[in-house]
């Protein structure tokens, strides 16, 4: 479907099981040069290990995937050349000062020390972290520390980064250094698959990917995917949403339905009839509400409606 | 095999060991420390040791001599006696550590120029201690003999017989005695299993277990390069100790060295990548830290400490046991170690425990390339 010369990640029928569980089930997906690809999907969902595959750190039971032009199942080691992986738990030495870590990491990959210091002070000055050069990794906060993930992570250019889930437990101020990185880096051609369970965060992504269970549901841009829906979603602003919930639940048309913090958001077969009804549903049970309105939906409606017939999952929204 | 990647991984290694507390005191204090308990025997407290007298002479001569082991910081005259039995009691019951004896001819046989000899009865059941006993009760006595041969020397015109004491000792309870320069250079064979395999253990699972391995293996650094870089600093810290280590025995301990030293550094060398190879493949497969220096600590430190001949001979095992130290890497670096110190064997005559060294350091090489690979399960 794409244009394989770009592809700088493809991967098709990627499958891992583990002792009763699999993780990944044939899972095929590809991202291009200048693209950042998110893998969205609740705990469990089979990101990380998606991630540790394509990293060439985990063999694959089944499947091919290939990396900046490297069959990663069959030649990891030159595919490590050209990537960069960012595991989910911090993987720099926190014994190390940022410095050292940025030297350890460059040398790791061949990096020129004239290059290094030039790429590592551009990329510290952009991270907002030029003051820390000295401190110890351990001694940052997790916004830094994942910023100095990321630095470490780009010093020697990379074709293709994999994060998992790199904005996890970070200050705001630091996600948005960390997602203007992103843009620049895609802007650069270079391929950026990363793993979040932030819907809101997905959303910023070029291409998304549902997981769930192992299986890849959609895979599409957020605005498509908004657009596959379909459906209406209906907010439900209510003083007693769990009230609202056990009403609403068993009503007609519903195809999924979930709590927000002031509310529901319910998705529907068709907005204008259902609203109606759901006013005169909830007023006969003497639930109080304030207003019941068609809102765009958002990736947490959709994935939330994609997953309903499976199990819950969590989600962070 | 890339250097700047094997010199990167050593680099960091060293700056790990430097910035932890517990590695640099296992690394600088803990060989010290080995070498000192060994070499001073279990018990440290060797100043004013309790000694009972049997003086049977009663003369001016046989004070003198005792004044002189009174005066010593060595030893505390606690009692004078006067029979045999009265001292064995005092050594069976450990209120004296020895017992010295003067003979009722001493000053008689002085007076004649003829050789006199004093007695100690030692307690040997310690038996570093009762050697080094046994040293300081031979200097303080052959300070009182050649003071008395020099001032007959002043006296007498003529070169005659000039009269000398000795002690001749008893060791009572441990008749072969080895004494603590047998013991001291066999504790390099325990430095080296700590520094190589207790500390090396804990680097491989200590990447594991912070989570930072996971990042290392998705880079292009080889496994080969990771080992040699993990193990070069520890190596050099290894040959580092064996120096310290022998020096300390050679110039505090007065232990003899009759060897060259190159052939000790080759030795040394060669038993070091067993124990860094051995530390290596365990922190490999271990997993975990705990498990990782339990391990190493179960199957280096305590076979060199109890079968390696570091302290028991093992001549003297049961023959199991004697045959179990034969799969002992530590048992000819300890061998080894014996004979290069106090018999000078030269390197060429050491084969029999050269050779098997030479075979677990490659067998242990090639075991630990091959056990790391940079995986996940
Ligand atoms: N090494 C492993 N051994 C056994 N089971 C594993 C292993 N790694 C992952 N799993 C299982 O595989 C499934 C997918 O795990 P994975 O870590 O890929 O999910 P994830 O989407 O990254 O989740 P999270 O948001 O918790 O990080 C889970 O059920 C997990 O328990
Ligand atoms: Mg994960």
């Amino acid at each position: 479907m794409t244009d394989q010369a770009q592809a700088a990640i493809v991967a098709e029928g990627l499958t891992k099981s583990f002792p009763g569980v699999r993780a990944v089930d044939h899972s095929s997906f590809d991202v291009r040069s200048g693209e950042i690809f998110g893998l969205v999907g609740p705990d469990g969902a089979g990101k990380t290990t998606t991630l540790r595959m394509l990293a060439g750190i985990m063999p694959p039971d089944e499947g091919t995937a290939s990396v900046g032009g490297f069959d990663v199942v069959h030649d990891p080691e030159g595919a490590k050349h050209h990537l960069s992986y960012m595991p989910q738990r911090f993987g720099l030495y926190e014994d190390l000062t940022v410095d050292e870590n940025i030297r350890f990491y460059g040398d790791l990959f061949g990096v020129r020390k004239t290059d290094r210091e030039e790429r590592s002070a551009q990329l510290l000055q952009a991270a907002g972290m030029r003051e820390f050069r000295k401190r110890l990794a351990g001694k940052l906060s997790g916004g830094m520390k994942q910023k100095l993930g990321l630095v470490c992570a780009l010093t020697h250019r990379p074709k293709v980064i994999l994060l998992d889930e790199p904005t996890t437990g970070v200050d705001p101020v630091s996600r948005r250094d960390f997602w203007r990185i992103l843009y620049e880096l895609a802007s650069e051609g270079v391929a950026i698959l990363t793993s979040t369970a932030y819907l809101d965060e997905a959303e910023r992504c070029h291409r998304v990917a549902l997981l769930h269970q192992g299986k890849l549901l959609f895979c599409d841009t957020p605005a498509n995917l908004k657009a596959k829906l379909g459906k209406g979603v209906l907010s439900v602003t209510s003083s007693d949403p769990r009230g609202s919930r056990d009403q609403l639940e068993h009503a007609a048309g519903i195809s999924s339905l979930v709590l927000t913090g002031d509310g529901l958001h319910v998705v529907v077969d068709d907005a204008g009839r259902r609203i109606p009804e759901f006013e005169a549903r909830l007023k006969d049970a003497h639930i109080p509400f304030d207003a019941i309105q068609q809102v765009t939906p958002t990736i947490e409606d959709l994935f939330i409606d994609a997953v309903s017939s499976g199990s819950g999952a969590s989600l962070h929204a | 095999m890339s250097f700047t990647r094997f010199l990167a991984v050593a680099r960091k290694e060293v700056v790990q060991i430097l910035r932890d507390t517990r590695s640099l005191i296992i690394v600088v204090i803990m060989p010290v420390i080995l070498v000192l308990l060994f070499g001073y025997g279990v018990s440290l407290d060797l100043k004013g040791l309790p000694i009972f007298v049997y003086d049977r002479d009663g003369s001016q001569q046989s004070q003198d001599l005792l004044k002189r082991f009174q005066a010593s910081a060595y030893f505390d005259i606690v009692r004078v006696v006067n029979d045999y039995p009265a001292l064995t009691r005092a050594l069976d019951d450990g209120h004296a550590r020895m017992g010295i004896v003067v003979p009722w001819d001493f000053s008689e046989r002085l007076h004649d120029g003829g050789p006199v000899q004093v007695q100690a009865l030692v307690d040997g059941t310690d038996d570093n201690t009762a050697n080094v006993l046994i040293g300081y009760a031979q200097a303080v006595v052959q300070g009182y003999s050649s003071d008395l041969q020099l001032d007959w020397l002043r006296n007498h015109d003529q070169p005659a017989q000039p009269a000398s004491v000795s002690v001749e000792t008893r060791t009572w309870y441990n008749e072969d005695l080895e004494s603590s320069a047998f013991i001291v250079p066999g504790v390099l064979a325990l430095v080296m299993s700590v520094i190589g395999a207790f500390l090396t253990s804990l680097t491989i699972a200590r990447e594991w277990e912070r989570g930072t391995m996971e990042q290392l293996i998705s880079t292009p650094v080889t496994s080969l390069e990771i080992m040699l870089g993990k193990l070069a600093p520890y190596f050099a810290i290894g040959m580092f100790d064996v120096i310290v280590c022998a020096l300390i025995a050679i110039y505090w301990f007065q232990v003899p060295f009759r060897g060259s030293f190159l052939t000790l550094l080759i030795s040394s060398a060669m038993f070091l990548v067993v124990v860094l190879a051995l530390g290596f493949f365990i922190s490999v497969i271990a997993g975990s830290q705990l498990a990782a220096s339990q391990i190493a600590l179960l199957i280096t430190f305590l076979p060199a400490f109890l079968l390696s001949g570091f302290l028991f001979s093992i001549e003297q095992m049961p023959v199991v046991l004697q045959w179990i130290t034969r799969i002992l890497p530590a048992r000819y670096y300890v061998s080894v170690l014996k004979k290069i110190f106090l018999k000078g064997t030269p390197a060429a005559l050491l084969y029999a425990d050269l050779v098997p060294l030479t075979v677990f350091a490659l067998v242990l090489a090639v075991l630990a390339t091959r056990a790391f690979h940079k995986r996940l399960a």
